[in-house]
Formats: structure tokens, C-alpha cells, sequence
């Protein structure tokens, strides 16, 4: 167990170090590829070719590309100074660096994000789980039926409708034609925890919408099989209740497919929504990765791309390891 | 899927290896006779696939003859027509986002252009993408998937080791971040082609693990069968066994999930779009003209609910299609 778990994690460092390594690679070629010099972004270009230079020096931009990112890394683990002659400015770790547009500190500017990317996502997550599994359930009990038709047809509809049009819609439908929602913005949780679920339910109800039309169609497949399987047919003969059967037998074991499904969406959506978070103008961690790229910031860029890597990697751990306690079959090794 | 070894195990040698790898193939590409018939007597009954099949071959149709189309039924898709446009809050004058007898779809808000002209090419581009980076997941993957499952080893080894990694990626930040890197522009394609060859590569290439796992997953299995032992036992080659044995057998969950990548493809290059970093403007695009439509959404709804429409109804036919083949081709199908 001990050893499978070093293993792992291993590999988890490993493969985000492959993530920045190809980040870092992609987003040094983007301003040779359009021609934009970063010192350029980073100082405004009005300024003197000396103090472009300067900064070039400051940010390490002369540097060949291992080096930068070696100087990346290092920053990461133990922080990093940024230096031009007498002029040095530390940064702690994990330092990310400095945006290139506005020069403030990465790590804390993504942290300021990360509540509302962590708002959105979990809250979401209960909503579809809720509705997901609980139609697919049904669904599958009550197989064949007008009812199993209806949910299953508005579930196919649900994984074919894209969220920026189910978003603008809800959007225009509840907000601007009901009135039922008020405009307006995120609202921290702690500063108002009533305004924060208002600005929230739709965002909520929309990303959950989507997710629960695929959950409720995976439920229902897996739960069909096993309901076919032989020790469900035992589990009948020898006398148990069709709640027992069901609650006990069947649904654990066509849950276990989702736990790893789920896990691996969560992941996904915690390094930034990026789509929900444009559509409904969540300053979220997905908004900021979008605006990083259309300006060429790369800090934010890596920064959130290491993020967003690190949770699906250690959601792709979790999974592993819950799927080990849920399902005795399953041996780590 | 364990259709594919079951079906077509007397068939083998007969089966024509067909153009698995292409999309379009539609029914005729299933290798193996009786599958086919016996799966086009499935899919015929399936009504609601049927369906499917039927609006998905329609707007094929549609795409091509845009050109045509426009001319007949609309305007030139840069025309602008302010006279259609109220100019104190540059919504269209007509109802319903100026649906008319002389513009189908109604105006764009601002430019007043042809709405339903641009629906039609924004059609093409977006069906163009969404079948060529399909086949070119399928290829990538099938060739992978194939090498993995078949030799195995440290092939096996590094090949999963990329597709994990692949799937372990912030896939839509770096499709964000790799289109806004690749040229605008290249060869003698103008930017609306070269964009869509970029969002191919880009869209394709993300894709591949998808089919890549299936294909491997099915190859690791077939690869024990009997009757590849038999052919191995009468002295075939690794080439005959990869491309006359394990190919046919692969060529419906192949084709299934051809199929069903489809509609993925569409919605992400509408999400490309609508992020600013697809077909650029003043090409159509479905995706780029719900991004203008959020600035209109809560006075021109109708701008907002035309291209979402179609989004919609295209990805839904290629998913009822995309089932009804897999129900099909799988005989354990609910």
C-alpha cells in the first residue's frame, strides 16, 4: 500500500512536471510566433529600449528556455529574487512569478480566484449528483416506461445543449424576462452568504444541468446491467425486499463506475470553468487563464495551468484510492 | 462492444478492411456482411436514429449548397443592410430579431447582416471541423491503439503513459492556448481554411486517446482469440494479422465512436469560437455569433436562440444517430 502510494505520487509529480514543462514550452515560441517581446507586455511600449532591457535582465527573459524554466521551478520550491543590479524584488514560494500586464505576484492573485472556481464547482457538484443519480435510478427501475423515455430524451437533449447557450438563456429567461434574479456579481461567501447562493443558483443549475444529463445516462446504464446480473437474481430469490435488492445490492456496486467519472469531472472543473465562468462573469480561475491568454501573461497562464493539472492529477489519485474502499474487488497494487 | 470478435469471427478473412478509419464511411464501412445486415435491419427499425440520420444528412446537404442557397434565399454574407437596424439601440426594427420573408433568420444586431446566410456557412465550417478532426482522432488513434494493444511491451508502456497524460490535461486551456499560437494564416489557404486546418490539428489531436483506449482495449483482447492464434499458426505475418485479422473486427467500435466524437467536435470548436480564439470575424461561425449575441441576449433574444438552435439540433441528431449505431452494432444493447 505504502509503496503503491509512493509510486503514485511520483508519477504525479512527474507528469506535472511534463504539464509546465509543455506549457512553458508553447508560451515561450507565442512571442516568437507573433512577435511580441514579453519585457514589451510587462513594461508598456512606450518606454526606452534601456529599460526594456532592464526588465529583460530583471525576469530572467535573456535567459535560454531551460534555464527560465529551471528559475520557474526553483521559484516554485523555494522562492525566487527577481534582480537588476541593486534592484530586487522577492518572491516567496511558491512563487509563480510576476504578471507581465499588471506586475502583481501570481500566487496570490490565483488564490483570490480560487474561491470562486471552488464556489462554483462544488456547489454544482451536489446539484448534479443529486439529479443525476436519482433520475438514472429511476430511469432504470422503471425501464421501458413513458417516464423512463421522458427523463432519458431530456437527458440526451441536456449533453447536447452547449452551456454558453444554456447560459445565456437561463440568463435571459430568469434574470431579464422574470425578473426572478437579480444582475449583478459573485459576492464572497463571507461576506454575505444570502447574496453569494443568490448570484450562485444559476451557475449552479446550468453546469449541473449538463453534468447530470451524462450522469443520469451512465446511472442508468450501469445500473441495468447489474440489475441483470445473477446475485441480484439471489439476492431476489432468497427473499429480500425490492428496497433492500436495490438500495444494497444493485446501486452500490453501479456506482462505482461514477465515483471515477466524478472524480475526474471535479478535478476537470476546479482548475477553472472556463466556459461557465465567461458566460455568467465569474472572475473565477478559468476567466483569468482566458484573459492571461489573450494578452500573452505568461505567469498567469503557467500558473493556472498548474493548477488546473494538480487537481485532476490528485483527483485521479482519490478516485484510485476511494475506489479501493468502495469496491473490495479492487486490489492496489 | 464485444460485438466486433463476436459477429464478424466467421467472416474474418473475407472482410474487406474498409475505410475503418474514415468517419464518413456511415454503414457500408462495418466490416463483415452479415454484421452489416444484420445491423442495417437494426438501424432501420430504430426510428428515432433514423431520424437523427436523416437531419445530419440534411444539413450535410445544406453545408455544401450554401453558396447556392445564400443566393437564392438570402444576401451575401458581409452584405450590411443598417435600414433593417433601429438605429438609437442597434437592435434589428422587425420582430422577433427581423425575421422576414426577405431575411429568414432575421439581422444581426449593429451590421444588419443576413443572419440566415450565416447560419449556413458557420454550417459548413462547423461541420468541416468536427468530421476532419474526428477522422483525424480516429486515424491517430486507431494507429496507437493498435500499437499498444498489439505489440504491448514498452510500446504499450509509453504509449498509455502519453494518453493518460493527454487526458490528464486542462484540455480546453490548451486548445485556448495553442490556437492563439498557431498562425492565422498559411499557404495559399485564406484565414477562414487555415483556421479551420488549425482548429482540426488542434481539436483532433485531443481527441485521440479517446478512441486510442478503446482501440487498445479491444486489440489487448482480440489479440488472444483463437483465430488469430490459428492465423498465427499458419504463418502470417504481423502485418496480415494487424490489417486483415484485428482491423476488421475493431471496425465498429471504431465507428461507433467516430460517431460519437462528432458532436463533441462541434461543441468544441463552437467553444473556441465563442471564446474569441476559432474561426476569427467576419467569418461565420456558430460559436462566434452567440459570443456577439451576449451583448444583445436580454433586448434581441432572437440572435442568441437561432445559432444555440442549431448547435443544439446538430449535436442532438449526431447523438441520437451516434446511439442508434452503437445499439446496433452492439447485440448486448438495451
Amino acid at each position: 500500500m505504502l509503496a503503491y502510494l509512493i509510486r503514485r505520487l511520483f508519477n504525479a509529480v512527474l507528469t506535472l512536471l511534463v504539464v509546465t514543462a509543455v506549457t512553458f514550452g508553447i508560451f515561450f515560441l507565442v512571442p516568437k510566433a507573433t512577435g511580441t517581446d514579453p519585457a514589451l507586455l510587462y513594461i508598456g511600449k512606450t518606454s526606452d529600449a534601456a529599460s526594456v532591457e532592464g526588465i529583460r535582465v530583471k525576469m530572467g527573459l535573456n535567459d535560454p528556455i531551460v534555464v527560465q524554466y529551471g528559475k520557474f521551478l526553483k521559484g516554485l520550491v523555494a522562492g525566487r529574487d527577481y534582480a537588476n543590479g541593486p534592484d530586487v524584488q522577492h518572491c516567496p514560494a511558491p512563487c509563480l512569478g510576476y504578471s507581465f500586464k499588471t506586475d502583481q505576484e501570481v500566487t496570490p492573485l490565483l488564490l483570490g480566484d480560487l474561491p470562486v472556481t471552488l464556489s462554483l464547482a462544488l456547489g454544482a457538484a451536489v446539484l448534479w449528483l443529486i439529479m443525476g443519480i436519482s433520475t438514472g435510478v429511476i430511469s432504470a427501475l422503471r425501464r421501458g416506461t413513458v417516464l423512463d423515455r421522458v427523463v432519458m430524451g431530456g437527458a440526451l437533449a441536456g449533453v447536447s445543449l452547449p452551456i454558453y447557450f444554456t447560459g445565456l438563456l437561463a440568463s435571459a429567461i430568469f434574470v431579464y424576462w422574470l425578473g426572478w434574479l437579480p444582475q449583478g456579481e459573485y459576492v464572497p461567501f463571507t461576506e454575505s452568504p444570502g447574496d453569494w447562493f443568490v448570484q450562485l443558483i444559476l451557475p449552479w443549475i446550468t453546469l449541473a444541468f449538463l453534468f447530470a444529463a451524462t450522469y443520469a445516462r451512465l446511472t442508468r446504464a450501469n445500473m441495468l446491467e447489474i440489475l441483470g446480473e445473477d446475485y441480484v437474481r439471489t439476492a431476489r430469490a432468497k427473499g429480500l425486499r425490492e428496497r433492500a435488492v436495490i438500495g444494497k445490492h444493485a446501486l452500490r456496486s453501479s456506482l462505482t463506475p461514477i465515483v471515477t467519472v466524478f472524480g475526474l469531472d471535479l478535478g476537470a472543473l476546479l482548475g477553472g470553468a472556463i466556459l461557465t465562468e465567461k458566460v455568467f462573469n465569474l472572475r473565477g480561475l478559468g476567466y483569468q487563464a482566458l484573459t492571461a491568454i489573450q494578452g500573452n501573461d505568461l505567469p498567469i497562464i503557467l500558473g493556472v495551468t498548474l493548477i488546473a493539472a494538480s487537481f485532476i492529477v490528485i483527483a485521479n489519485l482519490i478516485v484510485d484510492l476511494v475506489y479501493g474502499l468502495i469496491d473490495p474487488r479492487v486490489r492496489l497494487a | 462492444m464485444s460485438l466486433g470478435p463476436e459477429a464478424s469471427i466467421k467472416e474474418e478473412s473475407t472482410a474487406p478492411v474498409a475505410d475503418a478509419a474514415d468517419g464518413r464511411g456511415g454503414e457500408t464501412a462495418i466490416a463483415g456482411r452479415s454484421l452489416k445486415q444484420i445491423a442495417w435491419r437494426r438501424l432501420k427499425r430504430d426510428k428515432v436514429a433514423m431520424a437523427g440520420a436523416i437531419v445530419v444528412i440534411f444539413l450535410i446537404v445544406v453545408a455544401i449548397l450554401a453558396p447556392v442557397l445564400t443566393k437564392w434565399f438570402g444576401h451575401p454574407i458581409d452584405e450590411y443592410h443598417i435600414d433593417q437596424i433601429d438605429p438609437t439601440f442597434s437592435t434589428p426594427i422587425g420582430k422577433f430579431g427581423g425575421i422576414s420573408r426577405e431575411f429568414l433568420f432575421g439581422v444581426e444586431p449593429t451590421s444588419g447582416r443576413d443572419v440566415f446566410s450565416r447560419i449556413l456557412y458557420g454550417a459548413q465550417t462547423s461541420l468541416s471541423v468536427a468530421f476532419l478532426s474526428a477522422v483525424l482522432s480516429t486515424i491517430l488513434g486507431t494507429i496507437f491503439g493498435l500499437a499498444a494493444g498489439f505489440l504491448g511491451g514498452w510500446v504499450d508502456a509509453v504509449i498509455s503513459r502519453i494518453m493518460d497524460f493527454l487526458l490528464a490535461f486542462p484540455q480546453l486551456l490548451f486548445a485556448i492556448a495553442l490556437v492563439s499560437v498557431l498562425p492565422d494564416s498559411f499557404l495559399f489557404f485564406g484565414d477562414r481554411w487555415s483556421r479551420v486546418f488549425v482548429l482540426v490539428g488542434v481539436i483532433g489531436f485531443f481527441g485521440w486517446p479517446y478512441i486510442g483506449r478503446i482501440v487498445r482495449g479491444q486489440t489487448l483482447s482480440l489479440r488472444e482469440r483463437e483465430f488469430v492464434e490459428a492465423s498465427r499458426s499458419m504463418g502470417a505475418r504481423s502485418g496480415r494479422i494487424l490489417f486483415k485479422e484485428l482491423l476488421p473486427n475493431l471496425a465498429a467500435p471504431i465507428l461507433v465512436y467516430t460517431t460519437l466524437i462528432i458532436p463533441t467536435n462541434i461543441l468544441t470548436e463552437a467553444a473556441l469560437s465563442f471564446l474569441g480564439v476559432g474561426i476569427p470575424p467576419p467569418n461565420p461561425s456558430w460559436g462566434g455569433m452567440l459570443s456577439d449575441a451576449v451583448t444583445f441576449y436580454s433586448i434581441d433574444p432572437m440572435y442568441m436562440i437561432i445559432p444555440g438552435g442549431m448547435i443544439f439540433i446538430t449535436v442532438l441528431a449526431f447523438n441520437l444517430f451516434g446511439d442508434g449505431l452503437r445499439d446496433a452494432l452492439d447485440p448486448k444493447a438495451r
